[in-house]
């Protein structure tokens, strides 16, 4: 039942696709599309990824986690600690702790914002946690909750090493707005666990860009500008991997990715 | 032979009533709980696992400590564990069914909990942690009645016993390791990353189960007909002693590789609990049960205070309680503390969490008098029988 649905909304999802592709196409640079096509035609990536140059995150800025928030439905809690979290700013020494005592690093990145969200691992250990699948990884390395089969136990929140996850400890609807809910992503329910999904529910294949990235790239102009870059890692010709490129050799950026030491393969660089 | 748990004294009735309204309240306060969602807890985004899964680890060594009157019996041939033997099968059960209503407590969506068994997940620990509670509590009931059920009727107990009483051996061990390695498999919790968490499990579980066993020979002895036996307490107290001593060993092997290595991940919340690095929430509970553990083994070595009834029970009362406050309030919640950014969130469990916590201790304690009920009856008939032939 539940694959045949998952199955059918996977081919929905595609058929969409296709059309927007096509309807976007022009408005496109020419091999740029953030996730391309496969070489055998199909419509998968086969690693989703993020890049993020802090450096050029403007202090004070928060529209892309407040675009992330509003389109999906992330709750405004009054109690600081049932607080939903899918995509937040911290500091360098809590995006990185384990540099903690690298003063000098220390120093160089004060006052320098750190976004940070759920890493799209991999080798993600909240999947490996899950005892229902309801947290599961898809084919283009997007690490997907489904708050319908979700039981609540939090193993995944203990398990995963960047407290991405969030979890509903009161009803999430008595944090909303109700007159600036998205109809197009379901609201959850108590009692179940969240976090960023990489946008999947939009036509990534198709063009579109996750909300943050959207939301960074209109207030800096540009992609280039951008200090979010969305792609298919795995594909050479994605505008990923053309800036990851750029960013190391010309403006010779380093790219690090979070506790590298709990072995999880993160998909999400910083690029300092 | 249900109905021996249905005739009993004033005393019994009233203690029975006690646990009853226990649960009732926490029943209630649990109602509250499925409304309002787990945000009646003290528990957060950081600390997302509190005193429910703390007692429920806790209880899990309970069960699987029933092993170390069934070793010695059956395999040892330990006669004197033969009369008590019953009462750590029995204990166990109790035992298993708190764990596993402690797990469906701390659910978001206990509506939900077939997905367990709708969509396994053999990769997750919990799922495997369920199937083994449900295992031992299953072994220990069947194979506790038929072999209690024989000795009333004056049989031999059944044959198909011994293979299970057997299996229940290792499977007690497994319940124990199997939930150790829900903390020690994660590598983005440096304080639950040890191989010696599953060790150090078993050893504490030894102490606490058997150290629970003989506050109970002891309250039994003093308030029933029923005489465990001074020989039978006497090799517990033994068991307790080791158990201890074992598990205090490995506390302090935690905190040679944290403190010799110097590594930060693995300090951070050894300093928190302490020397308060980070706030001084559990620090009085980590030097309390420093003090309590180094109390209870000076009583227990010392043959003069452990063979004394008084401070056995004294000593034991220490052991339990103390083991309790470490594997709940030392272990699981500062697995969380600091979180994976390095921030400090406090815990502490709210009245309505300790209620519902409570109410499961009064469901389990309420089957527990009346499983030991029969058993003690049984045994009691069983006796006065022997006596005049």
């Amino acid at each position: 039942m539940e694959l045949t649905r998952r199955e059918f909304l996977k081919m929905a999802g595609f058929a969409s696709a296709g059309v927007v592709v096509a309807a976007s196409a022009g408005s496109l640079l020419a091999g740029c599309s953030p996730v391309a096509k496969s070489a055998d035609g199909s419509l998968k990536g086969k690693q989703l990824a993020m890049l993020i140059v802090p450096s050029r995150c403007e202090e004070g800025c928060d529209e892309c986690i407040r675009a992330c928030h509003l389109n999906h439905n992330v709750p405004n809690l009054a109690n600081k600690k049932h607080e939903i979290k899918w995509i937040w700013q911290t500091e360098f020494q809590h995006a990185f702790p384990e540099y903690m005592e690298n003063e000098l690093l220390k120093e160089r990145m004060e006052g320098v914002p750190f976004l940070v969200l759920c890493n799209h691992c991999a080798n993600p250990p909240c999947v490996r946690a899950c005892p229902t699948k309801a947290t599961f990884k898809r084919e283009d390395g997007a690490v997907m909750m489904d708050y319908h089969r979700c039981i609540g136990c939090r193993f995944c929140v203990a398990a995963c090493p960047y407290g991405a996850r969030s979890f509903n400890f009161e009803d999430p609807r008595n944090g909303l707005d109700k007159s600036k809910i998205n109809p197009n992503f379901p609201t959850r329910t108590k009692g179940v666990v969240e976090k960023c999904n990489f946008c999947t529910e939009l036509n990534l294949y198709g063009g579109d860009l996750p909300y943050c990235v959207q939301a960074c790239i209109k207030k800096k102009g540009s992609q280039e500008a951008s200090a979010l870059v969305f792609g298919d890692l795995a594909d050479e010709h994605s505008v990923i991997h053309t800036a990851l490129e750029h960013l190391q050799k010309e403006e010779k950026l380093i790219p690090l990715r979070r506790k590298e030491i709990a072995g999880t393969q993160p998909k999400v660089y910083y690029l300092v | 032979m249900i109905d021996k748990a249905l005739r009993g004294s004033k005393k019994y009735w009233l203690w029975l009533g006690f646990l009853a309204t226990l649960f009732a309240v926490g029943a209630g306060f649990y109602v509250d709980q499925l409304w309002h969602g787990l945000g009646i807890t003290g528990m957060s985004r950081d600390v997302s696992w509190g005193f429910y899964l703390a007692n429920f680890t806790f209880f899990v060594g309970v069960a699987a400590s029933g092993v170390m009157l069934v070793l010695p019996y059956y395999l040892h041939n330990q006669k004197e564990f033969g009369k008590i033997t019953i009462l750590g099968e029995f204990l166990a059960v109790v035992a298993c069914g708190m764990c596993i209503t402690f797990v469906t407590v701390d659910l978001g969506r206990p509506d939900r909990l077939a997905n367990l068994f709708l969509h396994p997940s053999p990769n997750s620990i919990l799922f495997f942690d369920i199937i083994v509670l449900s295992g031992y509590l299953l072994i220990n009931i069947v194979v506790g009645w038929a072999v209690l059920d024989a000795e009333y009727k004056g049989e031999k107990p059944r044959r198909w016993t011994k293979p299970l009483i057997l299996l229940s051996i290792p499977w007690a061990a497994s319940i124990h390791t199997v939930t150790a390695f829900i903390y020690a498999g994660l590598a983005g919790r440096p304080f639950w990353l040890t191989a010696i968490m599953a060790p150090r499990f078993l050893a504490t579980a030894f102490a606490a189960g058997p150290a629970l066993l003989i506050i109970i020979c002891l309250i039994l002895r003093k308030y029933t007909d029923f005489d465990p036996g001074k020989v039978a307490i006497k090799k517990l107290s033994t068991i307790v002693t080791y158990a201890t001593i074992v598990g205090f060993f490995f506390l302090l092997c935690e905190f040679f590789t944290a403190f010799y290595s110097g590594a930060p991940e693995h300090t951070a919340t050894l300093k928190y609990l302490l020397f308060a690095e980070g706030g001084t929430g559990l620090q009085p509970y980590m030097w309390a049960v420093l003090f309590m553990t180094v109390a209870a083994i000076a009583l227990l070595v010392y043959p003069k205070t452990r063979y004394r009834y008084d401070t056995l029970a004294f000593a034991c009362f220490l052991v339990f309680f103390s083991i309790w406050i470490d594997k709940g309030l030392l272990l699981v919640i500062p697995g969380f503390i600091p979180n994976p950014l390095h921030e400090f969130t406090q815990y502490w469990p709210t009245a309505k969490e300790l209620v519902i916590t409570f109410g499961v201790w009064g469901l389990g304690f309420l089957v527990l008098s009346l499983l030991y009920k029969i058993a003690i009856s049984v045994k009691l008939e069983v006796g006065d029988r022997e006596i005049e032939h």
